[in-house]
């Protein structure tokens, strides 16, 4: 599976860390379908900036605790 | 696989299909008749109208085996739906491009009518696989 996508994401720890929130239950919580948040943890779609907010609200964490960059891509 | 997913399966099956059978059925009368005897005109429209009727057949038979959480569209789909139709919309303007051309050169109705409903066939066969690669492998 290609990931067309550099950001990857801590979502599915984040659930297991938050008392098993499953990816219907986060895709509620979000408003898309529970395919989106598969295809947002497998690194297969980039959620907008807001949807990204949303997410970490939903762990209430930072951005970046849900969302990472490699280092070597902003030099 | 979400809703809209499974819908564009049932598009592409049908459109396909519908193409598939009306090229066997004008071929075969287009090997035996010359192009402007042929009569194509009640075979285009019962296939383009199969089309959507098995669209819908199709659709519902997927839905029935393998039902979807939710049959509201995202913001995903919503793109690969803009990305899918932003790619193949090329197909629609070569058609009409190609049967502009071949009108004021007075080719025969048949042929000018055939590439038109090429041109729409591929926009919906082409359009349909781009967006089912973006689901599995992502925008």
């Amino acid at each position: 599976m290609t990931k067309p996508t550099k950001i990857t994401n801590s979502i599915r720890a984040l659930r297991f860390s938050r008392g098993e929130l499953t990816q219907a239950q986060l895709a509620d919580r979000i408003g898309v379908t529970r395919q989106t948040v598969i295809a947002i943890e497998q690194g297969r779609y980039s959620p907008s900036l807001e949807m990204a907010f949303q997410i970490a609200r939903v762990f209430k964490v930072p951005l970046d605790e849900v969302f990472q960059y490699p280092d070597e891509e902003l030099s | 696989m979400s809703y809209d997913e499974k819908g564009t399966w049932a598009y592409l099956v049908a459109s396909a299909g519908a193409y598939l059978v009306y090229l066997a059925i004008v071929g075969d009368r287009l090997a035996h008749t010359p192009a402007e005897q042929v009569v194509y005109v009640s075979v285009l429209l019962w296939t383009s109208a199969a089309s959507v009727l098995a669209s819908v057949v199709v659709r519902t038979l997927i839905e029935t085996a393998r039902p979807s959480d939710s049959r509201k569209s995202d913001v995903r789909d919503k793109e690969i739906n803009r990305f899918g139709e932003y790619a193949s919309r090329w197909f629609i303007v070569a058609g009409a491009g190609a049967a502009l051309i071949m009108a004021m050169v007075k080719v025969d109705y048949f042929w000018i009518a055939n590439v038109i409903y090429l041109g729409f066939v591929l926009w919906a066969v082409v359009g349909s696989a781009v967006k089912l690669v973006a689901y599995r492998r992502g925008l």
